[in-house]
């Protein structure tokens, strides 16, 4: 009786063990590929782009021309309806949203998850001006929510806030010779 | 024929949502479009051919007292293989269907025909079983699915034909349960009717 369910276990085991090993390569280099494809999407083209840096617990790639940052990818995460709501935000110099790209979400299927796909509430993320208030419009600020979808819609804008916020201290911080000007 | 029934009577006269009425979870959950349920289908078809399998050559070496854990371990095997294949090699259906994956564990369909068909007949049989059964549900969520996504959506296999945003209910729980009772009602009509 053990026997059989020792045996079962480490047969299983075996094979589990194959299938990681061979699956384990593609795995990563697809989540690669998708961060790699995420980044391109939410930053202006035809910008070099950096390694990766990791600053105030945020995880950013700096897109430089010339030298001078031109744009930062920012990976920013804030807790939604179903779970952690993980977005790439492409931020310009001056706190303008260039773009912005869902990671990963646990959101309602049909509603929540139409943060990634309804063109309509992602189409407002595009040149989002640092004057408007990046709260959604039942909050007092100048996002228009997903319908039924508040929730979803208060911690994408929160992410998109932090990513902001981040480029801000990072402009500040380091180079206040080209963007901390753009700013006054 | 007999064979040929085997496959067959998953559709109908042994369709494990409308008839048996197994697998409540990943029906009710996942079938918020016509693709998720058809993904979600074929996945549990998958893990359910391979269990089916597996489980009708070991059966008669298992002894009764741990038959149970033994037949978990290995439907549990074959779904994080499939875990693993989905995110290597379909990254896009893993990201909508990732969460719910790991649950064909734990669906009673799997470890159902495990234990009423595969443990006490031969690997062809169970393995034909194991196709009808999955076939059969795979079909029932995409017909929930392309209900729900009709009427919550306006779309068929996201493909819009209404504008707008439909009946959000159908989209959520409540929706879910309604489809799939109505669905139920007008399925076991025809099955009388026969």
């Amino acid at each position: 009786m053990v026997l059989c369910l020792a045996g079962v276990c480490l047969f299983c085991s075996a094979i589990l063990a194959l299938v990681y090993a061979v699956t384990s390569d593609p795995i990563r280099k697809a989540s690669e590929q998708a961060l790699a494809e995420s980044i391109g999407r939410v930053l202006p083209e035809g910008l070099e782009l950096s390694e990766r840096r990791d600053e105030n617990g945020m995880e950013y790639y700096v897109g430089t021309r010339d030298g001078v940052a031109g744009a930062y990818a920012v990976k920013a995460s804030e807790i939604g309806f179903g779970g952690p709501l993980v977005l790439m935000v492409g931020v310009l110099p001056d706190g303008t949203v260039y773009n912005t790209s869902v990671l990963s979400h646990s959101e309602t299927p049909g509603l929540g998850a139409k943060c990634g796909t309804d063109e309509s509430f992602i189409g407002q993320w595009r040149g989002f001006s640092p004057d408007k208030v990046l709260k959604v419009k039942k909050d007092g600020g100048d996002v228009d929510a997903i319908t039924a979808s508040t929730i979803t819609s208060r911690a994408y804008a929160k992410a998109v806030a932090k990513a902001v916020e981040a480029v801000k201290t990072l402009e500040s911080s380091t180079g206040n010779k080209e963007g901390g000007q753009k700013n006054e | 024929m007999s064979k040929w029934s085997l496959i067959t009577k998953g559709l109908i006269k042994d369709n494990p949502t409308f008839v048996l009425v197994l697998g409540m979870c990943p029906t009710l959950a996942t079938t918020t479009s016509a693709m998720n349920g058809l993904e979600m289908g074929l996945a549990t078809l998958f893990v359910l051919v391979l269990s089916n399998i597996a489980i009708s050559l070991i059966a008669p070496v298992v002894p009764d007292k741990v038959h149970i854990p033994v037949y978990i371990v290995v439907i549990a095997t074959f779904v994080t293989v499939l875990q693993l294949l989905m995110q290597a090699y379909v990254p896009y259906v893993y990201a909508t269907l990732g969460l719910f994956i790991p649950l064909i564990v734990v669906n009673c369909i799997v470890l159902g025909r495990a234990e009423a068909y595969a443990n006490r007949h031969c690997v062809l049989d169970s393995a034909l079983d194991g196709i009808g059964i999955g076939i059969g549900f795979t079909l029932s969520l995409t017909v929930i699915g392309i209900v729900r996504e009709i009427l919550g959506n306006g779309s068929i296999f996201g493909c819009k034909f209404i504008p707008g945003d439909g009946i959000l209910a159908f989209v959520m729980a409540p929706g879910a349960f309604m489809v799939l009772g109505y669905l139920m009602v007008l399925f076991n009509k025809y099955l009388k009717k026969q």
